[in-house]
């Protein structure tokens, strides 16, 4: 899973045209952290269809805030610099990867 | 393949179930927590901690949920990432069904699937979750470094996280419906709050409507004596508002309460036997860490007491050979005190026989299972079936009848 900050996120999330998970976490986020360890499951799994990555809020809060992200946890689907999908709070692992193969399919 | 059964089968993983662990795996028994994320529950989520006995000022809720699970798993409780959907708790094994589609297997149940903050369905409150609607300040206290958050409630989670948030936040208003200097909080939370510059209060007054683009910039706040509405900027609000027990996939399996929480007695049985309630889904008074532990080992010991009572039960009845008179009493009740020893006296002269006594106080499952409402009362078992009852005072002539094998009720 690639590590997405403010200096690199404009190069390797919004110039993609690739699919890009971007999963927003911070280290006092226990629902972030009991996610990470699926969603690296599914970076393991989906890693050669698209990109995966995360990016630390706390770190990176103007980043986040410029994202319209204010709550965690976030995962937000980015292709050719748009947002095409995004989920909050109450999802699953489950949730994401049904997102995943709906996002994939969209693409062939 | 063969199905693994569990002594105890525990749904969630927060300190109650982690208790009920505790207890269960120290008692010898085969003991399984199913935990849809992070063990540790609601409280995992909660920074300050500072009632739990033992872990005093300066305690966070994750630290002390931590050493909770490490205690469980030290003895030998397994933890698996979960989240059960579906139950069967009718059978001798009760069955829980997971999202991932498969089944675990348990002689006995203990539920601890806890509660979840409220939404109060505010116009724009859905809409701008993860935008600036929170229900976790640990989770989302970051972004508001220098800015202005609302809370809304007051009881003690809202006190207690407002405070947590203006490590971070420029202003924290909160927002109480109660008239002026009136919380529902502790007043040790109060005194703190009152306290801290960076915390306002507006009384008597709600929270109408969220509003922005694409992210909350802006609320709507009445005030409830005067009707008067308020707009006010900001760039986030929490809601602390209450809970809402996570029991709909109970629903129809056990008996909830209309506010949906778990209807148990003191031993935290529920209404089917062999399944057992504990922690915030409970309808209870109290609904604190200290509470939830205490529930999950009331449920665990009487787990297996019912786990010993039926392994009994079995061996000595449904798998005996020849007749087994079982022979319902209570030191409470002359009458079946006096069956049961003329019982004891007799029983060597009927062929192929034994007694087995049941104190109705100490096992009332048993006895319910047989639909036995009154005592003395006796049951007569052949290959672990009832072929006879008898009600009432036994008398010599009855043994006689049963020696010749024709007594009836």
């Amino acid at each position: 899973m690639h590590v997405f900050d403010k200096e690199n996120f404009d190069a390797q999330v919004l110039s993609s045209s690739e699919l890009v998970l971007v999963d927003f976490w911070s280290p006092k986020c226990e629902p972030c952290k009991e996610l990470m360890p699926e969603i690296e499951a599914l970076a393991e799994k989906y890693g050669d269809k698209m990109k995966f990555g995360k990016v630390d809020v706390s770190q990176n809060r103007r980043l986040s805030i410029g994202q319209k992200v204010l709550g965690l946890p976030t995962i937000v689907f980015y292709r050719n610099g748009e947002k095409v999908a995004e989920m909050s709070k109450d999802f699953t692992a489950e949730d994401v990867e049904a997102k995943i193969n709906e996002l994939l399919k969209i693409n062939t | 393949m063969t199905k693994e059964i569990w002594d105890i089968l525990i749904v969630g993983g927060g300190p109650a179930g982690l208790t009920a662990g505790i207890y269960g795996a120290r008692s010898k028994l085969k003991t399984l927590i199913l935990e849809k994320g992070r063990p540790g529950g609601q409280a995992a989520t909660t920074e300050e901690m500072e009632n739990y006995p033992g872990f005093g000022r300066g305690a966070t809720g994750p630290s002390i949920m931590k050493a909770m699970q490490e205690h469980a798993e030290d003895f030998g409780v397994i933890i698996e990432k979960e989240t059960a959907v579906d139950l069967d708790l009718d059978g001798e094994i009760k069955i829980v069904r997971t999202k991932k589609g498969k089944e675990f297997y348990g002689k006995t149940v203990i539920l601890c699937p806890g509660a979840n903050p409220r939404s109060l369905g505010i116009k724009g409150e859905k809409k701008f979750v993860g935008k600036g609607v929170s229900y976790c300040a640990t989770c989302d206290a970051d972004f508001y470094e220098d800015l202005d958050v609302i809370v809304v409630g007051n009881g003690d989670a809202a006190i207690e996280e407002a405070i947590y948030l203006t490590k971070f936040a420029e202003k924290v208003t909160v927002i109480v419906i109660h008239d002026e200097g009136i919380l529902d909080a502790n007043k040790a939370s109060q005194e703190k709050a009152f306290a801290n510059p960076k915390i306002h209060f507006i009384w008597n007054s709600v929270l109408e409507e969220i509003k922005g683009d694409g992210i909350v910039e802006s609320v709507v706040i009445k005030n409830l004596k005067t009707g008067e509405i308020t707009d006010m900027e900001t760039n986030g609000v929490f809601f602390f508002v209450g809970y809402v027990p996570n029991t709909e996939f109970l629903r129809g399996k056990i008996d909830l309460n209309d506010q949906g929480y778990i209807i148990v007695n003191e031993k935290m049985e529920t209404s089917v036997p062999g399944v057992y309630a504990a922690g915030d889904a409970n309808q209870k008074y109290l609904r604190q860490v200290v509470t939830a532990a205490a529930d999950g080992a009331i449920a665990a010991f009487a787990a297996d007491k019912y786990l010993a009572e039926e392994e009994n039960f079995k061996m000595q009845v449904l798998n005996a050979q020849g007749t087994v008179l079982v022979a319902f009493w209570s030191p409470q009740k002359e009458e079946s005190i006096e069956a049961v020893s003329l019982l004891e006296q007799n029983v060597n002269q009927l062929a192929n026989t034994k007694l087995v006594k049941i104190d109705l106080y100490r096992n009332h499952l048993v006895a319910n299972r047989y639909n036995v409402e009154s005592i003395p009362a006796v049951l007569v078992f052949e290959n672990g079936e009832v072929i006879n009852r008898l009600k009432g005072s036994i008398s010599q002539e009855v043994l006689r009848e049963l020696a010749a094998g024709r007594a009836t009720v």
